[in-house]
């Protein structure tokens, strides 16, 4: 097993036909995702590679099978494009667009809760079960199949942790990036849950960064819910506050929200946190040969 | 994006609620005809991105011209520093209003919950002070309740909260009037925090917002020209430039200049360089997938920072291919003579042919390093001691 993408994903990408989702959307199918659809309204009949493009959603839903929708398209569209998979009837949407107004996706948010659908993202690099199906942006080469469950609210920090893991010999069950939004579809929590309920992942390798209240909220629900261990990263030690970096959520508002209350939860609650990716990969290390 | 308190009394005046009118002035001059246009007495107040401006000695009462004189000379050009140590901010304008006949001083605010995933409203009879301290030490003086994202929020959802804060009786319907505004702003302005801190009534019984701290969204600057062209006034030369670039930075105080790819690695090498003893003099994302020209463009800004005396590349290439990287680094050095010390890591996607690119380079200020920690605590010895 492994969460959210696997052997039975479905996928269907909104933005097929744009110079970004074309490379991207292709790339997850060489890797072995079962990409059945592209959807760019207007362009129903034509086709990208092989891969036939549809008017909607739903089209690629009825027509072709779809499960999965991933959201390529740009900002000012995003939002009603990830509205208009919530009511396709797919069971999984993962937006990887950047730059979506927060308050779009407030309401958007509440949208897919009320439909039951998982919402990954937006501002996310998507979701990779090694060896299975790669939906998104993340570089499959650096991740080999294996115990640990990754979920991150960063991109290129993940990808630095999981290469640390490869060195190490040892691999992961999924990889999910939640985003670095202010609003994003799913919190650690709900990737957490999912990590404990699949038989395949052993331990929870966490990384978060500054903004916002995530890693608190997980902190109690992995004391309360989560029975396998999570080691966790923070990023962030050094931002000034009231400065945005880069990510839409990482920005520190007064005392609250700082890397520094984020370690001190987390290890409150017994979550081991490492100094520096490196250190975090070696802690994963320990901790999965310990079990 | 925060707006200056007069940018955020706009924004309250254009949804029908109720600021003292005031004029904004950059000089000393424009002060005093401001203040003798508006009549005494009036407010003389700081316009910074910070609070804590009247502790500060940045909101003075001019009660005649030389005082209004007096005041804008000492305000105008004066640091200050936020409560959490933020800044200092330097003061270019102030903002002249009427003085207000205060009755009453309460404290409402419409913010985004992130946790909760909704707009959270708050109010409080006990305006006029810091009220996180108001929070702290009587928590039932602060109401605080959701909005409830499917339906409106009109002045009759908003009664029973601004009741609950036990406003005065005679000021309850407009101060639910000004509720219900507020969250029209958030929705109508893409703003996550609008924060009024006094909200007053006057002597004569109305409903007055004194002051106004507003955050609006930079992802929906697209929808908001008038907004979109407040962002474009940045006041470091450093982020005016990278701006212009289209590169994400942010300068800090430090001597080692950064440049990382993904915001979250940036963050951590960040993290690192001061965990390796070192002082970061910025905050830079390349972005996934730079190109050369990108590289060439960050290193241009990071060496305009005279602070900087060693500069560190940290790449893990996922999207984002270590040979653009490389040739950016060897063509920046050609055309803008890099001088500094340079240590690069690169890892991930086409290292093997980017450290090639760099190996035949052969430049004298290169280093190479193959962690992420190793190049931080290099980059640190190279900057030498604190700037």
């Amino acid at each position: 097993m492994s969460i959210i993408v696997g052997s039975e994903t479905k996928l269907a990408v909104s933005g097929l036909t744009g110079r970004e989702g074309s490379f991207h959307g292709l790339r997850n199918k060489a890797y072995g995702t079962d990409l059945v659809a592209g959807v760019t309204p207007g362009k129903g009949g034509q086709d990208v590679e092989g891969v036939p493009v549809f008017d909607t959603i739903k089209d690629a839903v009825t027509e072709a099978g779809a499960n999965t929708s991933m959201i390529f398209v740009p900002a000012r569209f995003a939002a009603p494009a990830i509205d208009e998979a919530i009511e396709s009837g797919v069971e999984t949407v993962i937006a990887i667009t950047e730059g979506i107004p927060v308050l779009d996706m407030l309401k958007t948010y509440w949208k897919a809760k009320e439909a039951g659908v998982q919402l990954i993202g937006p501002n996310c690099p998507g979701v990779l079960s090694p060896g299975k199906a790669n939906v998104g942006i993340i570089p499959a080469q650096f991740f080999d199949p294996g115990p640990i469950g990754v979920v991150s609210k960063s991109g290129t920090l993940t990808y630095q942790i999981g290469n640390e893991l490869k060195q190490a010999g040892t691999g992961n069950s999924s990889i999910v990036g939640i985003g670095g939004d202010p609003i994003v579809g799913s919190d650690f929590i709900d990737i957490l849950s999912l990590y404990e309920a699949d038989p395949e992942t052993k331990m929870i390798v966490m990384v978060g960064e500054i903004g916002g209240d995530a890693e608190e909220r997980a902190a109690e629900f992995i004391a309360a819910e989560v029975s396998k261990p999570v080691v966790a990263y923070i990023a962030g030690f050094t931002a000034p506050p009231g400065k945005q970096m880069g990510h839409a959520g990482a920005i520190i508002s007064g005392s609250s929200g700082t890397a520094a209350a984020k370690k001190e939860a987390l290890e409150a609650k017994g979550v081991r946190v490492g100094e520096s990716p490196t250190e975090t990969a070696a802690i994963a290390v320990e901790v999965l040969n310990s079990l | 994006m925060d707006l200056l308190e007069y940018q955020g009394k706009q924004l309250f005046a254009k949804h029908g609620i109720a600021v003292p009118s005031g004029e904004v002035a950059d000089t000393v001059e424009e002060a005093v005809a401001a203040a003798e246009k508006i009549g005494y007495p009036c407010a003389i107040k700081a316009q910074v991105l910070i609070g804590g401006r009247g502790k500060a000695g940045g909101i003075k009462i001019a009660q005649n011209a030389d005082e209004a004189r007096e005041y804008a000379d000492a305000i105008i050009g004066m640091d200050i520093t936020g409560p959490h140590g933020e800044g200092p901010f330097r003061v270019d304008q102030v903002w002249i209003e009427g003085g207000s006949d205060i009755a009453e001083e309460y404290y409402a605010s419409v913010i985004l919950d992130r946790g909760e995933k909704k707009l959270l409203a708050m109010v409080s009879a006990k305006g006029g002070m810091d009220i996180e301290a108001v929070a702290a030490e009587d928590p039932d003086a602060l109401v605080k309740v959701h909005i409830d994202p499917t339906s409106e929020f009109d002045a009759a959802a908003a009664r029973p909260i601004v009741e609950a804060a036990g406003l005065a009786a005679d000021a309850l319907d407009e101060a639910a009037d000004v509720l219900a505004k507020l969250a029209a702003v958030a929705a109508g302005e893409d703003a996550t925090l609008i924060e009024v801190n006094p909200l007053i009534v006057t002597a004569g019984r109305d409903v007055v917002a004194l002051d106004a701290k507003v955050t609006i969204d930079g992802n929906s600057l697209f929808r908001h020209e008038d907004l979109a062209a407040v962002a474009d006034t940045v006041d470091d030369p450093q982020e005016q430039m990278a701006k212009e670039k289209g590169l994400t930075y942010v300068k800090l105080d430090g001597n080692v200049g950064i440049l990382a790819n993904g915001a979250g690695l940036c963050m951590s090498t960040l993290d690192v360089v001061a965990q390796a003893g070192g002082a970061p003099a910025n905050f830079l994302d390349a972005g996934g997938g730079s190109k050369a020209e990108a590289i060439v463009n960050a290193l241009e800004v990071i060496k305009s920072d005279a602070k900087v005396t060693a500069i560190l590349f940290n790449i893990f290439g996922g999207i984002t291919r270590c040979d653009e990287i490389a040739k950016g680094i060897v063509t920046a050095s050609q055309q803008i003579g890099l001088e500094l010390p340079l240590v690069v890591r690169l890892d991930g996607t086409n290292s093997e042919e980017g450290l090639k690119i760099l190996a035949e380079a052969n430049l004298p200020n290169l280093h190479q390093e193959k962690t992420m920690l190793d190049s931080a605590r290099r980059v640190v010895e190279l900057a030498g001691g604190a700037a």
